[in-house]
């Protein structure tokens, strides 16, 4: 579903390289966790597929499906079925929540030669995807992320994920800023979309986010590479040992 | 040796001036009225104000006055539906008021054309100083709009909306409004058309004791239209006055507010947007005299610039010496969406009590860009996007409006404009 072919990406303003030569494929229906120390280039990885103008690819491919999508700007990419959750979500002022939600979600609609949704489904729809999470719908009365706390604005990620249905969502350190309770809401959210046709990309700092949600393969990134990858097996080695040894493996 | 007084006229001055002597036959008014508006010929006369006064530095009316349209009598336009289902129209059509007039209790309406013909409207045809161009032209040439009175203690149910509806020429209009102590309203005057007209407009409100007004000015002409207004009211103790004006059209727009506290307690709010677009020029300038001790105010505008649009908010506050316990603060936000467009902004704060609160402040941005990035991470196109963003920038100063009729009419109003120049 994902593959990364020997990327190279910059950042437009300076032009300090992040990503060097990185190759990843992820296949329909798997769960792949990107772990790394920091600086290693995990959030920018996201970003660039997410498609951020902030980061210029200027060697290699990233195939969504078999097709490239670095000509494709943020929009088109999410209407094909890419879903990103933000690390830090923004607040919006004066878009309201629900009228947002109702616009993504028609947009995916379209994409897909769907009519808009009836406001009756869309509210079903919408409160039935933040019962799931705990949510409150108080909360999606507020403008976008507006006064949430770190912990809502990542459920609010989530349930962006469940409404819009994407074919390959990566989580960009979604366990960060989470008690446990809410680790767990989350996490069984997440669960909840796996799938044969979905691929989930998992990025994180920590093994305890793979304790609920559990990978079926593990990659290092270390200065904008992959430089090991495996089974869950490696995370618990990760957690166990650092990731000084396998930094050490590959120089 | 030629010795020149003056500098040359322009055509428009020329222009209005000549229309002075061939409609001044056909204006209606008694002695009192004629002698003022004689009096407002001569201050034309003397020129239209150019950027050396200061009032008009930002828009030089003498330079930007290009062009004055014949008064086109034939040109004909009809009354439009109401933004609020329901209201009260009272139209001027081509400067004309009509005949027919509401029946609505403690509501009494008057055509202005019999108030300027029995001179009993005279007082309130004088222009406000000397550098009043759009009081003095108006006066010069009014010739019709409304007398109206809420009676004390009226509440009426549904807005009054006031339609000045231009179809091209010249317009002059004149609203006159007394709020009774007590009562309370909502108005609506609406300032559109289809001509390329020349328009002046002069609204005057008086706000009796506790009397609590809600004033909307939402002004669309076409971008062919000269547009000069001017609304002045004068607050009474305790009462309460909303103006929320919106700014969506028009070649050059003037749009002056002069609000003035009379009595204790009187509270004034001020909200308005302009949605600046084309190669247009739109100038809000407001005067706001806190003459009396404990008066209140807050004023917040809201500007989306786009195209090779240029806007003014000039905000003067005056808080006189025995104004104490004055509390007013002023915002003004511009969002800037092209190159070429551009906004000033000038606030005044002109204090001579020593206890008072008195604040303001003026932003200039663009469209944030990691707002934009998220919304089309969620799949919203990039056009949209951006619609949603610049409608948040200004909706939040229309969701600031109690009645709920009223928001919706006016956000109606923004998307209209926003489908026209999203």
């Amino acid at each position: 579903m994902l593959e990364i072919r020997n990327l190279h990406a910059r950042i437009v303003d300076d032009g300090t390289e992040i990503i060097r030569g990185l190759n990843l494929t992820v296949k329909a229906g798997e769960v792949a966790a990107i772990m790394g120390p920091n600086g290693s280039g995990k959030s920018t990885l996201s970003y660039i597929l997410a498609g951020r103008e902030d980061y210029e690819v200027t060697e290699g491919d990233i195939l969504y499906n078999g097709r490239s999508i670095l000509e494709m700007d943020p929009a088109e990419r999410a209407t094909s079925g890419i879903f990103l959750a933000f690390q830090y979500p923004m607040e919006i002022p004066g878009v309201a929540t629900m009228e947002f939600l109702k616009v993504a979600m028609n947009e995916q609609r379209k994409a897909r030669g769907e009519e808009p949704l009836k406001i009756p489904e869309f509210l079903k729809r919408v409160k039935e995807a933040a019962a799931s999470l705990s949510m409150d719908m108080a909360m999606l009365k507020r403008p976008l992320n507006v006064g949430f706390s770190g912990g809502e604005k990542k459920r609010a990620e989530i349930l962006q994920m469940k409404l819009l249905e994407p074919k390959l969502c990566v989580l960009d350190e979604t366990d960060s800023g989470l008690d446990i309770d809410a680790l767990k809401i989350v996490s069984d959210g997440v669960n909840a979309l796996r799938a044969p046709d979905r691929a989930i990309v998992v990025i994180t700092h920590y093994q305890r986010l793979l304790e609920h949600i559990v990978p079926d393969t593990v990659h290092v990134l270390y200065k904008g590479q992959v430089i090991k990858s495996g089974d869950k097996s490696l995370a618990l080695d990760l957690e166990a040992n650092g990731y000084a040894g396998v930094i050490g493996e590959a120089a | 040796m030629n010795m020149q007084l003056q500098p040359q006229r322009t055509s428009a001055e020329t222009a209005l001036i000549d229309a002075f002597g061939e409609r001044l036959s056909l204006l209606p008014g008694d002695g009192a009225v004629m002698l003022k508006r004689d009096d407002a010929i001569e201050a034309i006369k003397h020129g239209l104000p150019t950027r050396r006064i200061e009032s008009w530095h930002y828009t030089d009316l003498r330079r930007l006055l290009t062009a004055v349209p014949d008064f086109d009598p034939a040109a004909a336009t009809k009354a439009i539906a109401p933004i609020v289902e329901g209201s009260a129209i009272l139209a001027i059509l081509n400067g004309v008021s009509s005949t027919k007039m509401p029946t609505i209790e403690g509501l009494s309406v008057q055509r202005l054309s019999e108030k300027l013909t029995d001179g009993s409207i005279a007082p309130g045809l004088d222009p406000y100083g000397s550098d009043d161009a759009i009081g003095a032209l108006n006066t010069a040439f009014v010739a019709d709009g409304y007398f109206i009175d809420i009676a004390d203690g009226a509440e009426l149910e549904k807005p009054i909306e006031l339609q000045n509806l231009q179809a091209g020429g010249q317009t002059h209009v004149r609203l006159a409004v007394r709020v009774g102590t007590g009562a309370k309203a909502s108005v609506v005057e609406r300032q559109t058309g289809e001509g390329g007209g020349l328009v002046s407009s002069v609204s005057q409100l008086v706000l009796g004791e506790g009397a609590e007004v809600t004033w909307l000015i939402v002004q669309e002409q076409p971008e062919t239209a000269t547009h000069l207004a001017q609304f002045k009211a004068h607050l009474g103790k305790n009462s309460k006055l909303t103006v929320f004006f919106m700014n969506a059209g028009g070649k050059l727009v003037r749009q002056e507010i002069v609000v003035r506290t009379t009595g204790e307690g009187a509270d004034f709010t001020l909200r308005g947007i302009n949605l600046l677009a084309g190669d247009t020029h739109t100038d809000v300038t407001m005067v706001l005299d806190h003459a009396v001790p404990h008066t209140t105010s807050t004023e917040v505008i809201r500007n989306v610039v786009t195209g090779k649009a240029r806007g003014v908010f000039q905000g003067r506050i005056n808080v006189h010496q025995y104004a104490q316990k004055t509390n007013a603060k002023m915002a003004c936000n511009t969002l800037l969406l092209s190159d070429d467009g551009e906004f000033s902004t000038k606030p005044e704060l002109e204090i001579f009590a020593d206890d008072v609160i008195c604040g303001h402040g003026a932003t200039v941005t663009e469209i944030d860009h990691d707002h934009l990035f998220y919304l089309m991470a969620r799949g919203v196109d990039e056009k949209t996007a951006r619609g949603l963003l610049v409608k948040a920038f200004v909706a939040e100063v229309i969701e600031e409006l109690d009645d709920e009729m009223i928001v919706e009419a006016l956000e109606a109003r923004l998307d209209d404009w926003f489908v026209a120049h999203g």
